[in-house]
């Protein structure tokens, strides 16, 4: 579960399918992969036909890839070989997309933060975007002081990856950036360094 | 009335100070002994002739100044001016409403002739003298909202209204008191408050939204907000944070009373026409502790305020390193004598 | 806060649009220049007819840049609870009357790539603002506009010759349906429809946009509800300790009025949420008419907005 006092913080309501979608696009990493075997396996014949999925493979064995495309068979699988690969491709396709198609994301928090961005890009509301947390915490920070993101942080206080600043990470959450915010934890006193302990797991 | 502008600097070497005249017209935001939450929304009517409240927007004599570190500040960092592109209308609106205000209320210093939509604007304490037709963006050295808030006091954010929301799609920010543009521009107003303690469990917030969604054009509303600053720096922001955070390290007991300031904000809301968004303007007014004693009601009121401030607030207002020295250095000026009603001096 | 700042304006001209359809121009009595507004606003206006002020909200029909007039067009409509007969019947050029600030609550989406407006008869007004609006942004548009004849349908001609093919006619009389289906089905993303009408037009276009697959976000619709006629009850007031009988033709709110009691509200519509009001207690049920409260703030019994809902029963006690 993901908690927090900041109300900037997303929420993820879950998968559910939409009925009257002309289109279902799914966009899932290999955790979020078993929401939408869920999702399929709830879902009617109807939306099946209508959907296909981008597995992001990053983490995945091609075994493994090749497991879950037949798990989530007979929906169609394109399998990308990491998130920025499967952001340009589904950049791709809204381009050129109608209204009626709806978008999914399931997995690790900035994969839903990509594709929900690139919805917005597209025209997609974030609010229209159906969406589910599963898997590893990790967050993607945007250093405040010099604007550089750092990926895949799980610890808190983190370093920057740019600047090298030791950063707070805050429960403050930008969608237009698809980021958590980090502020230096030590301005006040340079010589206290907190130890980074994992906090996003 | 003449005003005589002041020349300052809010870093550096920190020669900023008021003078006997500001010091009286100055904000100050308890208006009882203990420290309280409250919305303290109220329209935006004018106030007693000389106060901050006399007219709309409010011109002092530090106007020159910090129209100065303006441009240091947007020169070192352009991120602090956004606007999304749908609120370009959203940026004339502003420019008009700010322009027939300070021509209006001020026209010793700046004067607007308009006819039909060719506009000219003149600014005597800035030295600008433009011709420009409005609506037409070419026509200026900068986009609208850029082109005005460089010539005005005091920070101002663009809400615009969509889907029973407000969402925050322009700015031009440089005086603020710890909040990033750059990172909540395009943010709702639940999502940009989430950083604030308290005050979303009360439900304030969704009053507030509600209230301001509804806001009527003509009938602009205000309400204070304050915290305190180290050091008169106008450009507390977090990308700065790393530079600035450490002068809360250096009060001492000797320097309290002119290092360690009250900043209150004079937020102000208003409905802007063509465009149906709302313009949230927050005008920073700063007060040494040395000068605000010189109101024996304030220095009373002040230590007995701080010392009722819930620990989430100290912590979010970043106070935590310094209060209690600054708590010790006022309580000289707390005679225990009891206060009268009202935020303005006897 | 009570938004009951009012505008003193005459009426410098009164022009029959259609059978049962009369515009009216409206001026600042001192000829002094009146607000800017955005496309899709309204203003209410305050008539005083003889034993009582009948408020109602009417979409202002102009260009919004333009600060020397309002439009406003009023359907009259028969069984109606006087507002409209008032109008067609007893403002003349010259009639002085006072009007509100103009408030939005059914603006187009600025972050829309295209807007598909669709109209049923007086439904028209709100899109006449918000064209203008488009048109001068630049903005893609069109408008599928239903109406029973041409006789019926008001501005036809004029539409016709500002935005040419922008604009499709469908005559009832003629069998001509608005085929929203088929243009709903085929258009890219960030295409946003608006629908304004008489109720079932709402409904079944709401109906057609989902069923198309379109997600909620992108459909809007505006809907003022008149109060509906009802049996007179009596309202409670906790806090003033007064009893107040409302009318079978008065909603709450003009009774609050009528009584000398300032209550909170705006658009009188049920729309913007203004007059939002506890209920503490209801000997009877609540008719909910307004379109703000959720489906579960309407089950509670808790809330009631004053403007256009009432009870069915005897007594409500609210927190006034």
């Amino acid at each position: 579960m993901l908690v927090s006092g900041i109300k900037s913080r997303p929420v993820y309501p879950g998968l559910s399918p939409d009925p009257n979608a002309r289109r279902n696009l799914i966009v899932c990493d290999r955790a979020g992969a078993e929401a939408v075997v869920e999702l399929v396996a709830r879902a009617g014949e109807d939306f099946v036909k209508r959907a296909s999925v981008i597995l992001v493979a990053d983490d995945a064995s091609s075994e493994e890839a090749a497991a879950l495309q037949k798990k989530l068979d007979p929906v169609h699988v394109e399998v990308a070989c990491s998130l920025d690969a499967a952001i340009a491709q589904l950049r791709e396709i809204l381009s050129g997309a109608s209204m009626g198609l709806r978008l999914y994301a399931a997995g690790s928090e900035p994969l839903i933060g990509s594709v929900v961005q690139a919805g917005a890009e597209n025209f997609i509301d974030p609010l229209s975007v159906r969406t589910e947390h599963r898997g590893s915490l990790m967050r993607r920070v945007q250093c405040v002081h010099c604007k550089g993101m750092t990926e895949n942080v799980v610890t808190n206080p983190v370093k920057c990856a740019h600047c090298g600043l030791l950063l707070l990470v805050r429960d403050h959450y930008s969608r237009r950036l698809a980021a958590f915010q980090g502020v230096c934890i030590n301005a006040e006193d340079p010589s206290d360094s907190p130890e980074p302990k994992v906090e996003f797991q | 009335m003449v005003i005589a502008f002041k020349n300052e600097t809010f870093r550096d070497d920190f020669t900023f100070s008021n003078s006997p005249a500001a010091i009286r017209r100055f904000p100050f935001p308890f208006h009882e002994d203990k420290y309280m939450y409250s919305v303290n929304i109220e329209p935006h009517v004018p106030g007693p002739k000389g106060s901050v409240y006399e007219f709309p927007i409010d011109i002092d004599e530090h106007y020159v100044s910090e129209m100065r570190d303006r441009e240091l500040v947007l020169k070192a960092d352009p991120g602090r001016c956004q606007a999304l592109p749908h609120m370009m209308t959203a940026q004339w609106d502003m420019l008009e409403l700010l322009m027939t205000s300070m021509a209006r209320d001020y026209p010793e210093h700046f004067s607007l002739t308009q006819d039909g939509d060719r506009w000219h604007w003149i600014n005597r304490p800035l030295g600008i003298d433009q011709k420009f037709t409005f609506g037409d963006v070419k026509t200026l050295p900068y986009e609208p909202m850029e082109y005005i808030g460089r010539q005005c006091q005091g920070d101002f954010s663009i809400q615009d209204q969509r889907d029973g929301q407000l969402w925050m799609d322009a700015g031009i920010i440089t005086t603020q008191a710890d909040w990033s543009l750059d990172f909540d521009i395009g943010m709702n107003f639940f999502e940009w408050h989430g950083p604030v303690p308290l005050a979303h469990q009360a439900g304030v917030f969704d009053r507030a939204l509600k209230f301001l969604l509804n806001l009527q054009h003509g009938r602009p509303v205000r309400r204070l907000n304050w915290t305190m600053t180290i050091n008169p720096r106008l450009d507390t922001s977090p990308e700065n944070y790393h530079k600035w955070g450490v002068d809360r390290t250096t009060v001492t007991p000797e320097n309290v009373g002119d290092k360690v300031h009250l900043r209150v904000e004079l937020q102000g809301l208003w409905r802007l026409p063509r465009s149906n968004t709302i313009l949230f303007s927050i005008r920073c007014y700063m007060i040494k502790m040395r000068e605000l004693v010189t109101v024996p009601k304030w220095g009373r009121r002040l230590p007995r305020v701080l010392r009722t401030l819930p620990p989430e607030l100290v912590d979010y207002k970043g106070l935590t390193r310094y209060r209690d020295t600054t708590l010790e250095w006022l309580s000289k000026y707390d005679d225990g004598a009891p206060t009268t009603l009202g935020c303005g001096p006897d | 806060m009570t938004a009951s700042y009012l505008r003193r304006v005459k009426v410098a001209e009164v022009e029959r649009v259609a059978s049962r359809i009369k515009r009216f121009r409206l001026v600042d009595v001192e000829n002094k220049p009146l607000s800017e507004f955005s496309g899709g606003s309204h203003v209410t206006v305050c008539m005083r007819a003889q034993d009582r002020v009948i408020r109602n909200p009417y979409s202002l029909m102009g260009c919004p840049s333009d600060t020397s007039s309002y439009q406003i067009s009023v359907l009259k409509v028969d069984n109606s609870r006087g507002g409209s007969q008032f109008m067609h019947d007893n403002v003349v050029v010259g009639t002085e009357l006072e009007i509100s600030e103009p408030l939005n609550l059914f603006p187009p989406a600025k972050l829309a790539r295209k807007h598909i407006l669709v109209a049923g008869g007086i439904g028209i007004t709100p899109f006449m603002s918000m064209m203008s609006e488009l048109d001068a942004l630049g903005s893609d548009f069109e408008l599928h506009y239903g109406v029973r004849s041409a006789a019926e349908g008001a501005f036809c001609k004029l539409l016709e010759a500002r935005y040419g093919s922008r604009i499709r006619l469908y005559l009832q009389d003629q069998d001509q349906m608005v085929p929203l289906e088929r243009i709903l089905s085929n258009q890219r993303l960030g295409a946003h429809m608006y629908v304004c009408g008489p109720k079932p037009m709402i409904d079944w276009a709401l109906r057609t946009a989902t069923l198309a697959g379109w997600p909620d976000e992108s459909i809007h619709s505006e809907q003022f509800n008149a109060p509906p006629i009802g049996k007179p009850f009596v309202v409670k007031l906790a806090r003033s300790r007064r009893e107040i009988t409302v009318g079978g033709h008065q909603s709450i709110l003009e009774a609050l009025e009528q009584n000398g009691i300032d209550a909170p509200f705006l658009c009188r519509g049920g729309a913007c949420g203004q007059c939002e009001t506890e209920v503490s207690g209801c000997d009877g049920f609540i008719e909910h008419n307004d379109h703000y409260l959720s489906e579960a703030e309407k089950a509670s019994g808790r809330k009631i907005m004053i403007c256009v809902s009432r009870i069915s029963g005897d007594a409500v006690t609210l927190d006034l």
